[in-house]
C-alpha cells in the first residue's frame, strides 16, 4: 500500500519535473544547433552585421542587426497604441462600467484573444494594407506600421485582462481615504488607483511586449519582408520571427543557414525568456504589496 | 464647473473611448470576414477538396488535417497537463523544485510560438525521425499547449474545497485513494473546459506546424499519422501569400477565415456548454 503511494507521487513527481525538462530541452536544443552556424560566422559579425544575406553567391552575411532592429520597430510601435489603449479600457472596465456592461464586456475581449494570429495578419493584407497604402501615398501598405498595428490589437487582451486583474486588486480602503479626502473618482484613478496597481500593470506590459516580439504569422503576413535596414516605420520589414518562419523551409538541413535560423531563434528565445522574467519580477512584487 | 470636474468628465470619457475602439476593432474583424466569407460557405465548399491548382473547390482535406492534429494535441497535452498540475496542487511541499517547476511553467507560456517551430523540427522531425507529417505537428503544438493545460487543471484542482480531501483521508482511504475518488471527480469539468479552451488556441496556431507537418496541399486524405496534412490556419497563409493568383483566390481565403474563427468559436462554445452540463450533472 505505501508502496504504491510512493510510486505515484514518483509518477506525478517526473509528470511535473517533465516541464522543467521541457524548457531546458528547448534551449538546450536551440544551443546545440546554433552552435555549428558559428564555425563559418564570428559572433561578433553576427551580433552586429546589418546585412542578412545567407544565399549570397561567395561571400554571404548573417548579420542580425536589422532583424533586430526591425522586431524591436514594431513592437515599440505596437505598445504606444496598446499601452494607453489597454490600460484605458482596463480602468474603464473597474472604475466607470455599470456591472452589466462590465458582464458583456469582458468576454468580448476574450473574444479578440481567441482570433488565431493567421487571421489578424490575413486582416492586415486585405484590410489595413490598402488603408495605409493610401494614406502614405506608397505602391504597398505593408510595412512596419502595418504590422504594428496587427500586433498592438494581439497584445490588447493580455494587457487589459492583466491591468484590469492588477487595478481591481486594489485594496477598497485606498479608494475610500482618497474620496474621504475629497477627490473624485478621476483623481482617484490617476493618483491613487494606478500608482498602486502600477507593477501590476507593468508587468502586463511587459507580457504583452513579450507576446509581440515572439508573434510570427501576423508580421510574417503584414510587414513586407524586406531585408534592408529599416530607417522609418513606412519601411517593410523582416522581424526576427518572420526571417525564420521564410528561410527554414527553403533552407537544406545541416548548412550554415540552416544553423544561423537556430541562432536567430536562440537570440530571440534570450529576448523573451528576459521580457518574461522582468514581468515575472514586477508581478511577485505586486503580490507582495496585496499580501 | 470646478476644473478639476471637467478634467474628470475629459477622463473619463477618455477611458469610455478607449473601451469604444476596443468593441470596434473586434466588430470591424468579425464584419469583414463574416461579410466576405459568409457567401463563400457552402456544403460544397466544406465537403470538397482543392481543384485545379487551388483556385476552386472547397477545404475538407484542411479541416480534416486540423481536427486530427488537434486530437493528438489533446492525447499528448492533457493527460500530461493534467499529471503536473496534480504533482503542483496536491504533492508538492514549497520547495526549490516546486519554484522551479512554477518558473518553467511561466516561460514556456511565453516561448515564442515559431522557437517551438524549431524545437519540433529538431527533435520530432530529425531527431526521433517522425519526419515531417500529423505526429510531429501534433506533439510541437501539444508542448505549446501544456502551459495552459497546467494552469487550467490547477485552477480546477484548486477550486476543490480542502474539506473533500480531509473526509476522505479521515475515513481511512490513502492520499492517492482520496485524490481519485474525492478530488478528481470534481476537478473534470473545470479541468476540460480549460483544456479545450488551449486546444482551441492550438489549432488556430500556424508557425509550430509550418515545418513540422503542414503541407501545401494534398488531394486525398491523411491515412496515418505518419503522413503530412492540410491545417485551415496554413491554407489560409497560403491562399493570402503564397498562391499565383492572388487576388483570384481571396474568396477562398475569405471562406477559409471565416472557418477558422467558427471552428475556434465553436470549441470554446463547447468547452463553457460542457461545463455547465458537467457541472448541473455533478449537483442531481
Amino acid at each position: 500500500m505505501v508502496r504504491k503511494e510512493k510510486f505515484i507521487e514518483g509518477f506525478f513527481f517526473i509528470n511535473g519535473m517533465a516541464v522543467i525538462i521541457v524548457l531546458l530541452g528547448i534551449f538546450v536544443l536551440l544551443i546545440v544547433n546554433a552552435i555549428p552556424a558559428f564555425r563559418d560566422i564570428s559572433v561578433w559579425d553576427f551580433l552586429t552585421g546589418k546585412v542578412w544575406n545567407p544565399e549570397a553567391y561567395g561571400k554571404p552575411s548573417f548579420g542580425i542587426v536589422s532583424m533586430v532592429v526591425s522586431t524591436l520597430m514594431v513592437t515599440a510601435g505596437s505598445l504606444i497604441v496598446a499601452i494607453p489603449l489597454g490600460i484605458g479600457t482596463a480602468a474603464y472596465l473597474t472604475d466607470v462600467a455599470s456591472p452589466r456592461v462590465r458582464e458583456i464586456a469582458k468576454p468580448v475581449v476574450e473574444i479578440l484573444a481567441g482570433i488565431p494570429s493567421v487571421v489578424i495578419g490575413f486582416l492586415g493584407i486585405v484590410l489595413v494594407g490598402p488603408i495605409i497604402a493610401k494614406l502614405t501615398h506608397q505602391t504597398s501598405g505593408l510595412n512596419a506600421i502595418n504590422g504594428s498595428i496587427l500586433l498592438a490589437v494581439m497584445a490588447l487582451p493580455t494587457i487589459i485582462s492583466l491591468s484590469e486583474d492588477a487595478l481591481s486588486s486594489v485594496p477598497k480602503s485606498y479608494t475610500e481615504a482618497s474620496w474621504a479626502l475629497g477627490a473624485n473618482k478621476w483623481q482617484t484613478l490617476i493618483t491613487v488607483k494606478i500608482p498602486a496597481a502600477s507593477s501590476g500593470i507593468l508587468a502586463a506590459c511587459m507580457l504583452g511586449m513579450g507576446r509581440a516580439i515572439g508573434e510570427t504569422m501576423t508580421v510574417l503576413m503584414a510587414c513586407g519582408n524586406a531585408s534592408a535596414f529599416p530607417h522609418s516605420f513606412i519601411d517593410p520589414v523582416k522581424t526576427m520571427t518572420a526571417t525564420i518562419a521564410i528561410e527554414l523551409g527553403e533552407v537544406p538541413y545541416n548548412t550554415t543557414h540552416y544553423y544561423s535560423l537556430f541562432a536567430v531563434g536562440l537570440v530571440l528565445f534570450i529576448f523573451t525568456f528576459f521580457v518574461n522574467l522582468v514581468s515575472d519580477t514586477f508581478l511577485h512584487k505586486y503580490e507582495k504589496v496585496n499580501r | 464647473m470646478k476644473s478639476s470636474d471637467i478634467k474628470q468628465f475629459l477622463g473619463l470619457n477618455a477611458l469610455r473611448l478607449c473601451m469604444a475602439v476596443v468593441l470596434l476593432i473586434l466588430f470591424v474583424i468579425f464584419y469583414d470576414i463574416i461579410s466576405k466569407g459568409a457567401g463563400k460557405i457552402s456544403w460544397a465548399f466544406l465537403s470538397q477538396p482543392p481543384r485545379n491548382g487551388m483556385t476552386e473547390g472547397g477545404i475538407f482535406p484542411a479541416i480534416v488535417g486540423t481536427f486530427c492534429v488537434t486530437v493528438i494535441t489533446a492525447v499528448f497535452a492533457i493527460p500530461f497537463g493534467v499529471g503536473c498540475a496534480i504533482y503542483l496542487n496536491e504533492y508538492a511541499k514549497d520547495s526549490w523544485i516546486t519554484r522551479a517547476i512554477r518558473m518553467a511553467i511561466r516561460n514556456l507560456s511565453g516561448v515564442p510560438s515559431i522557437v517551438y517551430g524549431l524545437f519540433g523540427v529538431v527533435l520530432f522531425v530529425n531527431m526521433m525521425q517522425f519526419g515531417t507529417c500529423i505526429l510531429s505537428a501534433g506533439l510541437t503544438l501539444g508542448l505549446m499547449t501544456l502551459p495552459w493545460t497546467i494552469t487550467a487543471s490547477e485552477e480546477a484542482l484548486k477550486s476543490i474545497p480542502n474539506a473533500y480531501r480531509e473526509g476522505s483521508l479521515a475515513l481511512g482511504a490513502t492520499k492517492w485513494q482520496a485524490i481519485r475518488t474525492n478530488v478528481l471527480p470534481y476537478a473534470v469539468p473545470g479541468m476540460l473546459t480549460g483544456s479545450i479552451l488551449g486546444l482551441a488556441r492550438a489549432a488556430g496556431e500556424t508557425a509550430p506546424i509550418l515545418f513540422t507537418g503542414a503541407a501545401f496541399s494534398l488531394p486525398i486524405l491523411p491515412s496515418s499519422v505518419k503522413d503530412q496534412f492540410m491545417a485551415l490556419p496554413y491554407h489560409l497563409y497560403i491562399m493570402s501569400t503564397q498562391h499565383q493568383a492572388i487576388v483570384k483566390v481571396r474568396p477562398i481565403a475569405y471562406g477559409t477565415a471565416l472557418v477558422l474563427i467558427a471552428l475556434v468559436f465553436f470549441m470554446n462554445f463547447g468547452a463553457v456548454v460542457l461545463r455547465y452540463h458537467l457541472r448541473k450533472q455533478k449537483k442531481d
